[in-house]
């Protein structure tokens, strides 16, 4: 940005500068479409698990090849250039999670086959996970989406509810308020049900597990997060009431959420203008071109600008699921459904990170932050399903 | 039921995203504001401030380079502090302890390392600044006295504090303002206007280069030269006349009402309250809580008026048609009524009329006016009432809309007033009759007194009193160019002025005469009380005088205040003589009277109060003699 200050001409592909390396690779992402789109829509569904093989091993292969970057082993390094493996393991994953849920013989009902696909979703997220990558990790539960369409039973879906209840109230209210709430659902659950034999002990069965899972959270959150977690934690959920302490932690934690909240805030309604704003010139908020670029949106395009952001992503994703619906082959359905899921939610922990209603996790926002692997494998995600698409007419 | 899940997920983090962002950016958002945005560095440039003139165009205020030696803590290197300590006059300690105060306060911003370095100092530093990396001198500008006198009249300027920076966003941090005096009622005048840089800061507060190529930038005005109507060389010698006294000289120019002189005693010089030793400075002096330096006696001193008071109970009396300049009282020591005596009086021939009544300041005669005013109509209040209107039409009894910075509006009450105290109908003339002898409710200030004798001397109008003569390229106010008139018509001045003359001709002011010059002046004298321990204590009178000359179309008015100086013309009157004569002649001839004057202190009268022994007032005192040669 200094350049434009000193009234030097600017370089757009100045390889020695983010926005010159991020301009050659979106160049060289129609190539990479031209490649994926000419290639025989048949050859993903057939070559899904040697793809998906491909990139656990290159995973692996991060434990003694990886370079450190920010405290995560994330990156290949060769030459002037890094690659992130875990930003190709989500269509490859996806890949595998189609493939195998598309099986005849795979029936989602069972324990047996809902066991082996937790093994091809864990598998990349755990190995993310060990690399430090967390909030790549998390991208993983956008699985759960694909499996609950896919068939998995209903109470699957009520135990992950239950679960994220039990875990905000635990934190926010404590264990006894939680036990206090629940034990009043069950109550009335219990009065509604006409047969009532037998049920009381089941009732008191799910009580004593709530109660169980909720000591369990907060010994969780005590002792096994990190400080830095747990803060991000108690700010999210309003823990902290001394109006003192939170001035301290906004300056010092928070500080990468109240900047960026500054600056999509001094946007206004139409925003400062392109290459205007004053605190995307002076780098106020940290990570602003990767994990942060959505504040950049917000204090140059202002309410305007950024909100027609959310629409064009909330039409993308409501596109693909459209699509992935409509098409008859089921391997392309879940994949159109898989990645529907990681647009989503990248695009929701992103601009919530961002804006601040949820805990920080750093994600990147698709075709926005910086990141050559990052671009690259949302491309190849996206034109795989549109190279599905075009062919679902040869289907039958 | 399935595939509507994620639909509806994405459908509701959608609008939640939406509503987030109109609540950031449309509804809790102020109007982007350039001089709010934290990552607009706003750099200033200062104006040159304007300069002040005296009425004879002879400099009194200018500039002064001053030199700050800066330092950013993160840039200084390894340094042989040995010679940089040499150099600055400081010692080791001195230098670690200001260095770790400036990295605590910020390793990347700059901090003053040693404010206002002398000429000499900045000189030896200039010259090896280069060899102590993150040192660096900012250049700021001092005001400059080109004289010692006029403390009170030219002020000085200070650092702003919060309130004013809240108040007017003009200024900032670190900016100087007006603090007393003209630079405090002519700071918008004197100030200029600031130029402006925008730069584009980091989140390291480091600057990154102009913001939008300097479009919005500006270029600094300097602030405009003002000429005050003081005149220096009046001023200097009434600071010296009121040496060792304490009191207030005011001196007009009737025709304008241009402040001539303003002095108040005991002053400072004014350089004092420039450079590195300023807040040390101003705190001694603020802290003198005795003599009160800073305390304006010429403008802020509201006592009773005394005797000089009178002659506007003269003019009323004739306004109001309840005397004539024939018509004689009687007095025997004083005013009698039922057989009490209200109020004293010296010894002089009896009975007198009025033009003696002035001359020899007789109470008893100005009871009776008095009592004949305020009984004119059956209603006490109504006649008090009309009373005060005439005497406000003089500028007494409320504050003069001028343009200095401080003052009193002194008092005249009226029949509301005395109606609260005693209840309606239940008081009458006699009640009030200090008032008629200037004791009493009535308060005044010099300056109001000054400026009731060029009412006089002008017989029936007035300029509002001003220091303001020029401003660069400006007019001045117009309220100081019309004139103010008295409700009293121009017909009943003459005997008054020929009273007032003939304080001076036979009266108590005839030992003051000035030879060649016809000055109508009067005496007054004002009985005082403080508190010693709670205990109502009387000290000696002020000593109090009001004059102007000449007799006709007067070149100066003139009122002295002596704090103690017991009679009218045993001080005050000595000194409005000598004022009135260097003012007009440009010299002295009453030497006798000036030497009395410069010999004479009141310093022993002074210490009374704070000396815990009992003392004694007015005749049983004496004086304290300087010996000029020492």
């Amino acid at each position: 940005m200094s350049a434009s200050h000193s009234g030097e001409v600017i370089s757009y592909f100045d390889m020695n500068e983010p926005y010159g390396k991020q301009l050659i690779f979106i160049f060289l992402t129609f190539g990479l479409i031209a490649v994926i789109l000419s290639i025989e829509a048949k050859f993903y569904e057939r070559f899904a698990s040697i793809i998906y093989l491909a990139s656990i091993i290159s995973l692996l292969g991060l434990f003694i090849f990886g370079k450190e970057v920010n405290g995560a082993i994330s990156w290949y390094g060769i030459g002037g250039i890094t690659i992130q493996p875990s930003e190709f393991a989500k269509f490859a994953t996806s890949l595998a999670v189609a493939k195998y849920i598309s099986d005849l013989e795979t029936n989602l009902k069972s324990i047996k086959d809902q066991l082996k696909l937790l093994l091809i979703i864990a598998l990349p997220a755990l190995l993310i996970l060990l690399q430090n990558d967390t909030g790549s990790t998390v991208v993983y539960a956008a699985f759960f989406f694909v499996l609950y369409r896919e068939g998995i039973q209903q109470i699957y879906l009520i135990i992950v509810i239950t679960l994220l209840l039990i875990s905000v109230f635990t934190l926010k209210f404590g264990i006894i308020a939680t036990l206090l709430i629940f034990g009043i659902v069950l109550i009335l659950v219990y009065a509604s049900r006409r047969k009532k034999r037998g049920q009381i002990l089941q009732l008191f069965g799910a009580f004593v597990l709530i109660a169980v899972i909720s000591v369990g959270i907060q010994q969780f959150y005590k002792n096994m997060l990190k400080p830095h977690q747990k803060d991000r934690i108690e700010l999210w959920l309003r823990l902290e009431k001394d109006p003192q302490k939170l001035e301290e932690m906004k300056r010092t934690i928070l500080y990468n959420l109240n900047e960026s909240e500054k600056a999509i805030s001094s946007g206004g309604l139409s925003g400062k203008g392109f290459m205007e704003g004053t605190r995307t010139t002076g780098k106020f908020v940290p990570e602003q071109h990767t994990d942060y670029i959505f504040s950049t949106v917000g204090e140059e395009w202002g309410f305007f600008g950024s909100a027609f952001v959310v629409l064009i992503f909330v039409l993308l994703i409501i596109r693909i699921l459209f699509l992935a619906e409509a098409q008859k082959n089921h391997f392309s359905r879940v994949y159109g459904y898989c990645i529907a899921s990681i647009f989503f939610v990248h695009f929701t922990i992103n601009i919530g990170m961002v804006m601040g209603l949820i805990p920080t996790i750093g994600i990147p926002l698709p075709f926005f932050s910086y990141g050559g692997s990052g671009l690259w494998a949302f491309t190849i995600m996206l034109f795989i399903f549109i190279k599905l698409d075009a062919n679902k007419i040869n289907e039958w | 039921m399935r595939k509507l899940l994620l639909f509806s997920v994405v459908i509701l983090v959608g609008l939640s995203f939406i509503g987030r962002l109109f609540y950031l950016q449309v509804y809790n958002t102020s109007e982007y504001n350039i001089y709010e945005d934290n990552a607009i560095r706003k750099v200033y440039d200062y104006p040159k401030r304007g300069y002040v003139y005296d009425r004879n165009g002879t400099l009194l205020v200018a500039n002064q380079p001053s030199y700050d030696l800066m330092l950013i803590p993160r840039e200084v290197k390894p340094l042989d502090t040995a010679e940089f300590c040499q150099i600055l006059n400081i010692t080791k300690e001195d230098f670690t302890r200001i260095y770790k105060k400036a990295y605590t306060y910020s390793p990347r911003l700059p901090s003053v390392f040693i404010p206002q370095l002398s000429k000499e100092d900045y000189a030896t530093l200039q010259e090896k600044l280069r060899k102590y990396e993150g040192f660096y001198i900012q250049k700021r500008s001092l005001r400059s006295y080109q004289t010692t006198i006029g403390a009170n009249v030219l002020g000085d300027i200070g650092e702003v504090n919060d309130a004013i920076i809240k108040r007017n966003p003009y200024y900032n941090m670190g900016d100087l303002i007006g603090k007393q005096g003209i630079e405090l009622s002519y700071e918008d005048i004197l100030k200029g206007k600031k130029g402006i840089k925008f730069i584009q800061k980091d989140r390291f507060n480091r600057d990154i280069g102009p913001y939008k190529n300097a479009v919005y930038d500006t270029l600094p005005e300097p602030g405009k030269d003002i000429t005050i109507t003081i005149d220096a060389t009046l001023q200097q010698y009434g600071e010296l006349l009121m040496k060792h006294k304490r009191g207030g000289i005011i001196a007009i120019e009737p025709a304008t009402g241009q402040i001539l002189a303003m002095v108040s005693s005991p002053s400072y010089n004014p350089n004092l309250l420039v450079g590195r030793d300023r807040s040390k400075n101003f705190n001694q002096l603020y802290r003198d809580s005795i003599a009160k330096p800073l305390f304006d006696r010429g403008l802020q001193a509201q006592y009773a008026p005394g005797s000089p008071f009178k002659v506007i109970n003269a003019l009323i009396g004739l306004q109001e048609n309840v005397v004539t300049t024939n018509e004689s009282f009687g007095c025997r020591l004083g005013y009698y009524y039922n057989g009490r005596r209200l109020t004293g009086c010296h010894s002089h021939s009896s009975p007198v009329s009025m033009n003696a009544g002035i001359a020899e300041s007789c109470n008893a005669y100005f009871v009776n006016v008095y009592r004949r005013i305020i009984d004119k109509y059956r209603d006490p209040a109504k006649g008090m009432n009309v009373w005060s209107d005439h005497a406000k039409s003089f500028g007494l009894g409320e504050f003069l809309n001028n343009d200095l910075s401080v003052g009193r509006p002194g008092r005249i009450p009226d029949g509301d007033f005395y109606n609260r105290g005693y209840g309606e109908n239940r008081w009458g003339s006699t009640y009030v009759v200090s008032n008629a002898i200037g004791q009493g409710e009535v308060e005044a200030t010099p300056i109001q007194l000054a400026n009731m004798a060029a009412a006089i001397g002008n017989r029936g109008y007035y300029f509002t009193p001003h220091i303001i003569k020029n401003i660069e390229g400006e007019i001045i106010d117009p309220k100081f160019t019309t004139p103010n008139y008295t409700t009293i018509e121009k017909q009943h001045f003459e005997p008054v002025v020929q009273g007032m003359f003939d304080v001076y001709n036979k009266g108590t002011a005839q030992s003051l005469k000035v030879p060649g010059i016809e000055i109508c002046g009067k005496t007054g004298t004002a009985e005082n009380f403080v508190k010693i321990d709670d205990i109502k204590t009387q000290l000696t009178d002020h000593s109090i005088f009001v004059a102007f000359a000449p007799k006709d179309n007067p070149t100066i008015a003139i009122a002295v205040f002596v704090e103690n100086g017991y009679w009218g013309s045993r001080f005050a009157g000595r000194i409005a003589s000598l004022m009135i004569e260097k003012y007009i002649k440009g010299e002295i001839t009453r030497t006798d009277m000036e030497r009395w004057i410069l010999t004479h202190s009141l310093e022993d009268e002074y210490k009374k109060p704070q000396s815990g022994q009992p003392f004694k007032i007015n005749r049983e005192t004496t004086l304290k003699v300087i010996d000029l040669k020492q």
